[in-house]
């Protein structure tokens, strides 16, 4: 399956990844609006790891073993088998965290004043998902490995 | 190929994903007594406290044994493993024939002969249908009294609670969920449940369920103190669940035994889950660590094995997250240190409800507690799954602000290029 890889070699630390990713999931799709006008603020699905000179993208791997599905105990994460996509039931999530506490790449993330996290979905529907299309340096690729 | 699976928890779930993994085709037959199709165990506190209905329980889809080529027979108990026959024996009905055999019979709560424990009144609470009849009694009870301070306890304290029961909870230990999580974990959860209006007696148990005219009227103390309550809910912890093997060539200890592939030592009998006494990856010895994460991931194996794979389950490592009133606590690994040779580094301010400690040994992670403040958790635990050399970075463990630009490029290509 595609997915979403970070070259740590040209990324400049910007975090116009995780911009992109709170604007394409939100309802209104304005950076302004979805940043000022959500409260409390959302949460990308992805995060900037950076040290020094160093910065790279962290996002989720939507692993062929995933372990955020194993640990959920609600029945909230499934790996849909037809696309590779790590999905996430909002409805049926009960809060647990134990998708946090799993998760090696720690991508998956409370969401804000809800019982329930958050996590990438790819930008379900949208082919080339946000984050990479917003990066201005092409330090994130989508694609087969 | 007859695939025949005991049980329908965690482990069995994982152990149908994963012989359908490799094997579409081979029917799968799963025995359960419990009537229900398979629900989320951890959930029936949420049950029982109202903040879901039963329809929202259940962990795959109303056609997952349909769709999955599985003929579910839901509400009979398993009565014994015929080894010679190669055939499960069922309480009412026909005996099952098997060529691969999974026992995933979960496990069983732990009841002391307290006096007076047989009869109404009393509850465990570790099914449905025990969240269901505690469920009922919602609005006849005032007070109950819940036995043991461990996690399944203190949920079902907590739904009690949140249904506007008066809930004391008696400990035998000098302080709560003391064998999943810390001293100081467990002290701010503790002030936090009293806080909310549970009542919460450590270093003492109950010698009696005192009855009047076979009525629960509360428990008598080894201190010699008598708590009122209508209800006792007995919690001290969950055995494995090893009846079926009893009595077979299956090798038990305190749990089922198997080898790394989920396998016992009767070829093409497997076992997983609450059941099994694993390898604890850390401490490198059997330990009964009775969590969801591990049967669903020893149950996956197990398929995956039984349908002709040759994947090796490394070993358990134990892990715990909870929330109680607004407060998130995650445990992995050696939370108490066992003897010597471990560097333990606090951080946190437990006044606050925040609280951070990292266990190391040498320049390994061994374990983390992690209270109020847990996001990146899952980090930790794979750095000590993986055993990552965190020498040269522990300070920012600590801080929560560990990145993985500090690991070394090598391992740090290594653990992000990848999926799992
Ligand atoms: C209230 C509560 C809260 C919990 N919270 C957490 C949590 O937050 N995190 C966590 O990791 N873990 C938690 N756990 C533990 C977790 O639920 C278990 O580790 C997990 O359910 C084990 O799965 P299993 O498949 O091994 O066994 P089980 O889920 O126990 O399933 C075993 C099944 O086998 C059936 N069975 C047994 N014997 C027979 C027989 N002879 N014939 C037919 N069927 C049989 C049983 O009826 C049962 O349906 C909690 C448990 C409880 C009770």
């Amino acid at each position: 399956m595609k997915r979403v890889y970070a070259k740590e070699e040209v990324c400049i630390g910007c975090r116009l990844c995780e911009v992109a990713c709170v604007v394409e999931h939100s309802g209104s799709k304005n950076p302004v609006k979805a940043f000022k006008g959500i409260k409390p603020r959302p949460v990308p699905r992805n995060y900037v790891d950076e040290g020094g000179p160093l910065s790279f993208s962290v996002n989720c791997r939507h692993c062929d073993e995933p372990l955020c599905v194993a640990v959920c105990i609600a029945g909230a994460m499934t790996k849909d088998e037809a696309s590779g996509v790590v999905k996430h039931n909002a409805e049926k999530c009960a809060g647990c965290w134990s998708c946090i506490m799993a998760c090696p790449y720690g991508v998956v993330r409370v969401d804000p004043g809800k019982n329930r996290v958050v996590k990438c979905d790819l930008c379900d529907g949208r082919g080339t998902p946000a984050c990479v299309q917003a990066c201005p340096n092409r330090a994130l690729v989508f694609e087969e490995r | 190929m007859n695939y025949v699976i005991i049980g329908n928890g965690a482990a069995a779930v994982g152990a149908v994903e994963g012989i359908r993994r490799t094997d579409k085709e081979n029917p799968v037959t799963l025995v359960s007594n419990e009537p229900y199709r398979a629900y989320g165990r951890p959930l029936i506190s949420n049950l029982l406290s109202g903040k879901i209905k039963e329809a929202d329980i259940y962990l795959r889809a109303e056609n997952f044994y349909e769709v999955q080529g599985v003929r579910p027979i839901l509400g009979k108990r398993a009565t014994g493993i015929d080894l010679e026959k190669n055939r499960v024996l069922l309480e009412i009905g026909d005996a099952v024939p098997f060529d691969r055999l999974l026992i995933a019979t979960g496990g069983i709560p732990f009841i002391p002969p307290i006096r007076g424990k047989d009869g109404s009144g009393v509850y465990t609470f570790t099914t449905l249908d025990d969240a269901k009849k505690l469920a009922a009694r919602v609005g006849k009870v005032k007070k109950a009294v819940v036995v043991g301070g461990g996690l399944i306890g203190l949920k079902a304290a907590e739904g009690l609670n949140d249904r506007g029961v008066k809930v004391t909870v008696v400990e035998l230990a000098d302080r709560i969920l003391s064998s999943a999580f810390d001293r100081q974990a467990g002290d701010i959860i503790e002030r936090r449940l009293r806080e909310v209006g549970l009542e919460i007696i450590l270093n003492n148990s109950v010698e009696e369920i005192v009855r009047v005219r076979g009525r629960v009227k509360g428990v008598a103390l080894k201190s010699g103190e008598m708590v009122e309550a209508s209800d006792v809910v007995i919690a001290i912890g969950v055995v494995p669940n090893k009846a079926i093997v009893e009595g077979t060539r299956i090798i038990t200890n305190r749990g089922a035994l198997t080898d790394e592939y989920m396998e016992t030592n009767v070829a093409g009998v497997y076992a997983a889950g609450d059941v099994v006494e694993p390898t604890d990856l850390l401490l490198g010895q059997r330990r009964v660590t009775p969590i969801w994460p591990n049967a669903y991931i020893q149950g996956k194996f197990a398929g995956m094995n039984m349908a002709g794979s040759r994947k090796s389950y490394g070993g358990s490592i134990p892990m715990n997250s909870i929330e109680f009133y607004g407060i998130p606590t995650v445990s992995i690994g050696v939370s108490n240190p066992p003897g010597e040779g471990y560097e333990v580094r606090t951080s946190g301010d437990p006044a606050e409800n925040v609280y951070r400690k990292i266990v190391f040994k040498d320049d390994r992670l061994v374990g983390a507690v992690l209270v109020g403040r847990i996001e990146k958790a899952g980090v930790l635990t794979g750095l000590i799954a993986d055993r990552v050399d965190v020498g040269a970075f522990k300070d920012e463990l600590l801080e929560g602000d560990f990145g993985f630009v500090r690991i070394p490029v090598e391992t740090r290509r290594r653990i992000l290029a990848v999926a799992r």
